[in-house]
Formats: C-alpha cells, structure tokens, sequence
C-alpha cells in the first residue's frame, strides 16, 4: 500500500483488507502535513474526524458491508458545504462559515463510504485560473513551486498531483477542473451539466456550475463519478436519468470511433509545443483503431466574451445573500444598514470578486441587458448549436485543454483579460453544458499540459472510455512530480 | 383637503396589484411551514436563509392554485412561463433577490365583472397573475436600538394579480379588491386574511382632465391592508393630486405609503430613488412548462364560481340579484344558506330574509363568522319550518330567535317552553276579540260611526290579549266581520 497506488487499486485493497483505512488514512494525513507549507493545497485538514470515519470504515469492511469507496481517502473542494467542518469558498467573507448541513455531493461520497481528510484551496468563489485570488493565499504547483497550479480547483489539483490524496472533488465553471488538471499533470472530468447534483456547492455561475472529480486516472474519475452521480430533488436542474457504470464501459475498443479536432482550437493563441504534445496524442488515438478529422464550431471563439457577460451576472446575484447579516463576515460596529452591506462586503471579499460582481451588475442594469446579458445568451444558443452539429460527424471532440503550460505566480494577475483567456478552450462546454474532460498528454519546458476530450450530453462514459484507453497506451498520468514521488 | 369623490372635471385612473398568500402548507420553493404565528425564526429553513449553497425546488401545489385563479378569472394560461429573479439588498430578503415571475407569467389576460352601485356591471381586466415568494419581515419593536429580522414570512407563496387601469373611483377599487377577495376564497388558493396580510395590495392612482384620454403621472400606494384603507388611501391621493395640479404644480412618479392613523399618504421614495431590479430568468429554476392535461384537471377541479352561483340563485330560488349577490359573497354563507333552504324547500326567499337579517345582524354584532357553529343551519331552518306552518308568527319568530342565539335551544323547544304557539282555533279568537269589544266601548262606537283608523287599534288590543299568539291573518278576518256588528 502506498500514495503510488490509484484510488481503484486502494479501493481493492480496502477491500481485500491487505491493508486498514485507518492505516492508509495516516499515511496520507502525514503526506498532507508535510506538503502543506509548500503546496497550500487545503484550508482544513480534518484529521480527527477522519480518522473516526476511518475507523468506521475499517468496521464495515470488516463486515463485508461498505460502499464501492469504502474507507478511501479523498478531499473536498472548499466549496462543497460539510456538516459541521468550516466550508470558506476560498475567501475571507465565509472564514467563519461552519456549514450546518452537506452538500448532496459530500453525503454521497460518504455514503459510497469515502473518507474526507479536508477541505481543498481554491480561487475565491471559484473565480480564476490560478488559485492566486484565495484568500487562503496561493496554491504552489506541485511540479514547480514557483508557477500556479491552476484554477480554480488549484487546492485539489495539486493535492491530487502530489498524491496528498488519490481523489478529489471539484468545480467546473469554465474550466476549473480541467486546466488545473492539465496544468498540474492529472485526470479531471466536468460532466454534463446536471449529472452531478449542486445543492450544497456554493454557487459561483448556477447555470455553469458542474461539480466534478480530480484523480491521476480516467479509471478513477469514472469510478468516483459514479458514486458521486445521479439526480437530486433538492436540486431543480439536476436530470432524472439513470447513472451509467462508468468502471464497466472503459475497456470498450476505439475502433470505428469518430474524433473531431476543433479547428478554432489550433489558433495563434495556442503554444506550437503545446500543439505538438496534442497532435502525438491524437495520433495515439488513431494508431488505436480511431479516425481523427477536423472539424469546425465557428461561432466557439465568442466564447470568452459571452461568458464573461453570463458569469459575472449570475454571480452578482449569487453573492448578494453575503450581507453580513445571518453568516459570514461582518464590519465591526456598523453604523447603519448601508454601512454593515458596504463594510462587510467590502472587506469579506477580494478585488478579483468584487470586479465580477461589478460586472456582472453593469450587464443586467437597465438599458444594458439586451446588449450584453441577452445578446451573450444568443451567442451561447450559437455556440450550443455548433457543438450538435459537430456531434453529427463525430462521436467525441478533442484540443488542447489550455493555451499553454502552467505560468509563474504573479505573471498575469496585473492583466485580468490575459488571465481570462486562460480558459479560451474550456469555456465553450460550459456555455453548452457538455461532459469535458482533460487527460495528461505529455510536457512543455518540464511542464505538463492536457489533451481535452469533449462528448455529447451525457456522454461521459463515452469521453472517459476514449481517456481510459488513451492512458493504457501512454503513461504520462503515471509521471509524478519528483518531490512527492 | 376634503376626501370625497373627485369634483366632475377630472377623472380618476386605478389599477391594483394585489398580493394574495397562497394556502399551500409549505413555502414555495422550501419545505418549511407556512402556518402563521410561530415563534420568530422557527419556519425559516436553510432555503429560506439563504444560506450558501442551498436551491429552490418549486411547491407544485402553489402552481396549481395559481392556474386554479387564471382558470376562474377565463385567463390564458402559459405553457411556458419562466422564473426571474429580482435584485435588491433588504435584511427581509436573505438571499438579496426575491424569487418571482417577470416577462413570461403563469396567467395572463383575465376578466372579472364588478357590480356598481347604480346594480350595472363593469368588467376589470387583469393583465397578469405571477407566482413569487414573500420576503420576511423587519421587527422593531422591543429590541432598542438594533432591528430584528424574522423570515417565517419568506418564502411563502404569492400571486401577485395585477389589474388594468380600468377603474375610475375609490368606490370600483374596493369592489374589484373585494371581488377577488370572495373569488380567492371560493378557490380555497388563499385564507384571505387581512390582518395576517394573506390579502393586501398596492393601488396605482393617477388623475386626468375628463374627456383626456392620456393617462395621468401615478403614484403607487404601497402595502394596503383593508378595504377601507384602499377606499380612504384613494380618496386622499385622489384629492392630493387634483389640488397639487390645481395650484399649478406636478405629480411625480414615486412610491406613497398610507398612514391609517393620520389617514394621509406620504412619498416613501420617487423614481430616480427606485431601484434598478436587474431581473434575470433564475438559473437554478427550470421554465415552468403546463401541459394540457394538468391544466384540464385542474379546470375539472374548480368550485362553481361566485357570478354562477350567483345566477343560479336568482334563477332556482327566485332572488334578486343584489340577494344573491350577498348570499354568495363568500363559500361558507352560500353553502349555509343552502342548507336552510334543503330543510324549507317552499320557501327560499323566508331563508334568504332571514339568513341575510336577523342571522347577519346578530353575527355581526357578536363579531362572529358564519362558520362559527353558533347556529347551525338545520337550527335555524327548525325556527322558518314553524313559520311556514303557521305555528308561530313571524313577529313571534323574532322573539324565538333570540332565544335560540342566546340559550342555543331549538326554535320547538321555546315554542313549546314559553307556549308561543299561534292560535289558530277560531272560537278562542273571537272570544279575545268579543272580550277587547266588551271592554272599549267607546272605540267601538266611534269605528262603527266611521273611524276606520281604530281598526289597528282593536288588532293590538286582541294581539296583547293573546301575547300576540293569534294568527293575524285570522284575526283580520274574524274582526273585519265582528266590528261592523
């Protein structure tokens, strides 16, 4: 048993009890102490309860009772809400915030029988691509210390990357499970939207929003997936489908399977290296039995903009229930109403945030919405359209999963517009709800990058079946970062 | 400034947005309790606060009363209407925007038919009828210097019924508002209840030159609680703005709040203040869709309304309309009156007197409701039975009455117990009247030498002689043939 072993194999293992949850559970507990002061990957370790939890876990295997992830350890987002354990969204207005109930997400991952260690680093709110904007201060990459992790699921992509944990959940707004992932060397998947429940997962953009998983491997995100999956009643835009057995359709041959290239993808804005590391990987695919053609979504490169106009609305509304009145940050000796919701908010959140919610209020405002709030939602109708026809010719799209490798702190936090283009390639699944997924293809100048794999709705067994099979001819998602090896 | 109907050069223009609570046991987009008068704070669930995380799931039965009143009032209703949200910071609103519908409404486009005081009809039409939820509410008393927030109100569901300006005085405003009081409670879709604020609305007041026809500058009159508010707040504004024109000055398009004590409105704030709602479609809502069938069942579900129930009296029972204008105003008092007229099926018109006299004259004065029990209508249709077979009088029948609303006896028993019963026994008539004759002698002299007046006197000699026990028909007819001797 060792962090070197994939979250399937220690599930196996539990299982087999050649080894305790309680065992496994300390020995990640430890890894994650120590990597703490150079990584800043988690907000909370919740070692205590963990080691209960654990315990519990042993006891069912024991009894050959527990779930699929019985007595596996993982880490949650710091933005899914967790009984009783501080849930701070990354920033300074929830520091306090000890959530009274979990997130459908959390319950499900327990009852599954999965073990939570802590709560994982994260960009404010969700908002950024390089986990510089928590207030938790910024995540360090686990392959070089001095470059971001990504964002904004940082926290859980570098905990996953240094092998801290073999799971993690996450969020995927615009991207914010897959460029960490690519940037940090790991597997991470955003399913459609509405496979995986949102209530208790702190909303940033709700109609963007899609929880989602971290792990080293295609074959442990179906597996985590699976358990965490599935509709909720609690939340009105979750789908009443059943949940198909990603583990069960990996194996399933590419032969005959029809891959897309989306021509948009491969522009100026793209590293040559970086597009070199996609086209060997598309050729892996081809040598096993795909046929690779480009393909065409004219309308994707307004992605960027459109998103920028639909974010930020739904996130000024969001965030509007952060008044300091019944949770979270309040100003000391408020003079009146007006002063408690300026002071509060002013000092509960960060510039990064606070300029989405500025923006987000300028696009809805009298006068503004047909320009820019109702026009980025005729646009996002565009780019939807393009992805269905496009799943016309081909069974799965493919690109780059961001522009280039991961960059140095600080290099683009002066320039908000360079860091928004950070998510060029992710944004467009978003704004169409589809499943995504970014899978490690290799390394620019040390560091990796990410081949992205794009499917119809509900076709996540589909785009994890094309990565699993992609990782059993390669194995740059077995390359772990020296320092945590 | 006087307070009476406008002079006859200037027209009023009225339209009403009124908020009905809908009867439905939990919130409308939370499990919690609906029930009035908890303890602050004990209804309000996580959903209710707001808190991070949490998500609406829409009260089906709240939209099945909402389609329950477009259906009464012969509206359209959608088959697509769309939840929007409205932005706005106020501690009452926990998450910093209400819940409600704004471009595409439930129910749109719905009459109803108002009876004036000269008995025509006038039809209000009603432009639209939106679901939204209620926010809390702010508790200032007792607490010094600090304001409390109790949020067991948030969330309950409202229709929100907003008329056309279609009325032209305080008078039409009143019978509107009434009209939909009595319909909301035939559809069992609201209590009703006023001083709970289950029923309230705001008026738009405008005036204009008769014979203009451009609609005046309105102001809004906020949160009026009683029909009598509604008609004096009117009045008030009626004359504030004529005289204001009249001395050459402008009304301004602003909020006005009622003060029932000073009896006056006052600005609360003016349109520059108001603020800009930035509604957009709720992303954590689906579009509310309806189809056919649902909204079939629910036709299939309706009460016989008001204006049917109305005209059926008048055709089947034979009253006039402003009788069965009364007797229908509200469910229970129909259904009442029913009851009385199944158990005396000769005599509807006898109930109809009875019901809508002596019955509302004493439940009115011990402020009672016609539920109360006190006296139920098979009691009451004992007392008419005894009328209509001549056992008593109906002047008897009052003093019975009494007896029956004070003790609670049935109308035998005190006939029986204080031996009311009419005389009918022609020989102990005349032998009262023989005895008044013997007795006033005079009188008899001066009826027989052409005094016809003094025949009432003899009436009410031989009715005190009987206490008042002799059949008065009889009674005429035999003394018609005794006096002339």
């Amino acid at each position: 048993m060792s962090h070197r072993n994939s979250l399937t194999e220690l599930a196996i293992g539990l299982r087999a009890k050649k080894f305790s949850s309680v065992e496994l559970v300390r020995a990640y507990l430890q890894r994650i102490e120590t990597s703490q002061p150079a990584l800043n990957a988690f907000i909370s370790v919740t070692g205590t309860q963990a080691l209960e939890a654990a315990a519990a876990a042993d006891r069912d295997l024991a009894a050959g009772r527990g779930g699929a992830l019985a007595g596996v350890p993982i880490a949650h987002k710091d933005l899914f809400c967790t009984a009783g354990v501080r849930t701070t969204c990354g920033s300074r207005m929830l520091d306090n915030f000890v959530s009274p109930y979990d997130a459908t997400v959390v319950a499900k991952l327990k009852a599954a029988g999965a073990v939570t260690l802590g709560k994982l680093n994260m960009d404010e709110f969700a908002m950024g691509s390089s986990n510089e904007t928590s207030y938790f201060g910024p995540v360090r990459n686990p392959w070089n210390p001095d470059f971001v992790p990504g964002g904004s699921s940082g926290g859980s992509a570098a905990a996953v990357a240094a092998r801290l944990v073999p799971g993690a959940t996450a969020t995927d707004t615009g991207g914010s499970i897959r460029q960490p992932a690519a940037l940090c060397g790991i597997t991470g998947i955003k399913p459609t939207y509405g496979r995986v429940s949102r209530y208790g997962m702190i909303a940033f953009a709700s109609s963007l929003d899609q929880g989602g998983v971290l792990t080293t491997s295609a074959a442990d995100a179906a597996l985590m997936l699976r358990e965490m999956a599935g509709f909720d009643p609690n939340d009105s835009t979750s789908v009443d489908t059943p949940v198909p057995d990603y583990v069960a359709a990996l194996d399933a041959p590419l032969a005959g399977v029809k891959i897309g290239l989306i021509k948009e993808f491969v522009d100026e804005g793209l590293d040559r290296e970086n597009e070199r590391r996609i086209r060997e990987a598309l050729a892996v695919l081809e040598r096993m039995g795909a046929t690779l053609r480009e393909v065409s979504l004219p309308n994707l490169p307004l992605s960027v903009p459109a998103y920028y106009v639909v974010a930020p609305a739904e996130c000024s509304s969001n965030l509007a229930r952060y008044d300091g009145v019944r949770f979270g940050h309040r100003c000391k000796e408020p003079r009146d109403l007006l002063d408690l919701y300026r002071r509060s908010r002013g000092e509960g959140f960060g510039s990064e945030v606070k300029r989405r919610i500025m923006t987000g209020t300028y696009v809805l405002s009298a006068g503004y919405y047909d320009a820019y709030y109702l026009k980025a939602q005729r646009v996002r109708q565009l780019i939807a359209a393009d992805f269905k026809r496009a799943f016309g010719e081909v069974d799965v799209l493919v690109g780059p999963t961001s522009p280039t490798a991961a960059f140095r702190i600080g290099a683009k936090t002066a320039d908000p517009i360079t860091m928004y283009l950070n998510d060029i390639y992710t944004i467009g699944a978003n704004l169409a709800g589809l499943p995504a997924l970014s899978v490690p293809c290799g390394f620019v100048d040390g560091l990796p990058v990410g081949l992205q794999i794009v499917g119809p709705h509900f076709a996540e067994a589909r785009i994890l079946n094309v990565a699993h099979r992609y990782q059993l001819e390669t194995d740059w998602h077995r390359k772990t970062p020296e320092r945590f090896a | 400034m006087t307070q009476t109907e406008p002079r006859n050069d200037w027209e009023t223009v009225i339209g009403l947005e009124i908020h009905a609570q809908l009867a439905t046991r939990s919130k409308i987009f939370s499990g919690a309790s609906t029930a009035y008068g908890a303890p602050p704070n004990a209804q309000a669930s996580l959903i209710d606060l707001g808190f991070p995380g949490v998500l609406p799931v829409l009260n089906g039965e709240a939209v099945r009363m909402a389609v329950r009143f477009g259906l009464a009032i012969g509206a359209r209703i959608a088959r697509h209407s769309v939840f929007a949200r409205k932005n706005y910071f106020y501690p009452d609103l926990p998450k910093g925007y209400q819940i409600s519908q704004y471009e595409l409404p439930v129910v749109a486009q719905g009459t109803l038919d108002i009876v004036l005081d000269d008995g025509s009809t006038k039809r209000i039409g009603i432009t639209r009828a939106h679901l939204e939820e209620d926010a809390g509410k702010s508790l200032h008393e007792g607490l010094g210097k600090l304001t409390g927030v109790d949020l067991n109100r948030a969330g309950t569901p409202l229709i929100e019924i907003v008329s056309e300006p279609d009325m032209r005085s305080a008078k039409e405003a009143v019978a509107y508002m009434k009209k939909v009081h009595t319909l909301v409670r035939y559809l069992e879709i609201c209590d009703g209840n006023m001083q709970e604020g289950s029923f309230r609305c705001d008026a738009n007041v405008s005036v204009r030159r008769r014979g203009s026809d451009k609609l005046g500058t309105r102001a809004e009159i906020k949160n009026i609680n009683s029909f009598r508010f509604v008609e004096k707040a009117i009045q008030y504004e009626v004359a504030r703005q004529i005289e204001l024109i009249e001395s050459g000055g402008k009304v301004v398009q602003e909020t006005r709040l009622y003060d029932p004590d000073k009896g006056e409105t006052r600005s609360m704030r003016t349109k520059e203040e108001a603020n800009d709602y930035r509604y957009f479609p709720d992303p954590d809502l689906l579009p509310l869709a309806l189809d056919e069938a649902f909204i079939e069942g629910v036709r299939k579900s309706l009460p016989e309304l008001p204006d049917e129930k109305a005209a059926r009296f008048s055709s089947q029972y034979g009253l006039s309309p402003y009788d069965a204008g009364v007797l229908t105003a509200s469910r229970e008092l129909a259904d009442y009156y029913e009851e009385v007229v199944r158990a005396v099926p000769r005599e509807p018109k006898l109930a109809a007197n009875w019901v809508m006299g002596e019955l509302a004259a004493v439940l009115n004065k011990d402020n009672l409701e016609i539920g109360s029990g006190k006296m139920p209508a098979a009691r009451l249709a004992g007392l008419l039975t005894r009328i209509a077979d001549q056992t008593i009088s109906g002047k008897i029948a009052k003093e019975v009455f009494e007896g029956m609303w004070a003790g609670g006896e049935s109308a035998d028993a005190i006939i029986e117990s204080k031996g009311l019963k009419q005389i009918t026994d022609t020989g102990a008539i005349e032998r009262a009247i023989e005895e008044v004759m013997a007795k006033n002698p005079g009188q008899l002299a001066d009826y027989r030498a052409g005094k016809d007046k003094l025949f009432g006197f003899f009436v009410g000699q031989v009715m005190k002689a009987t206490q008042g026990k002799a059949n008065p028909a009889q009674l005429n007819e035999l003394l018609k043939k005794k006096l002339p001797g």
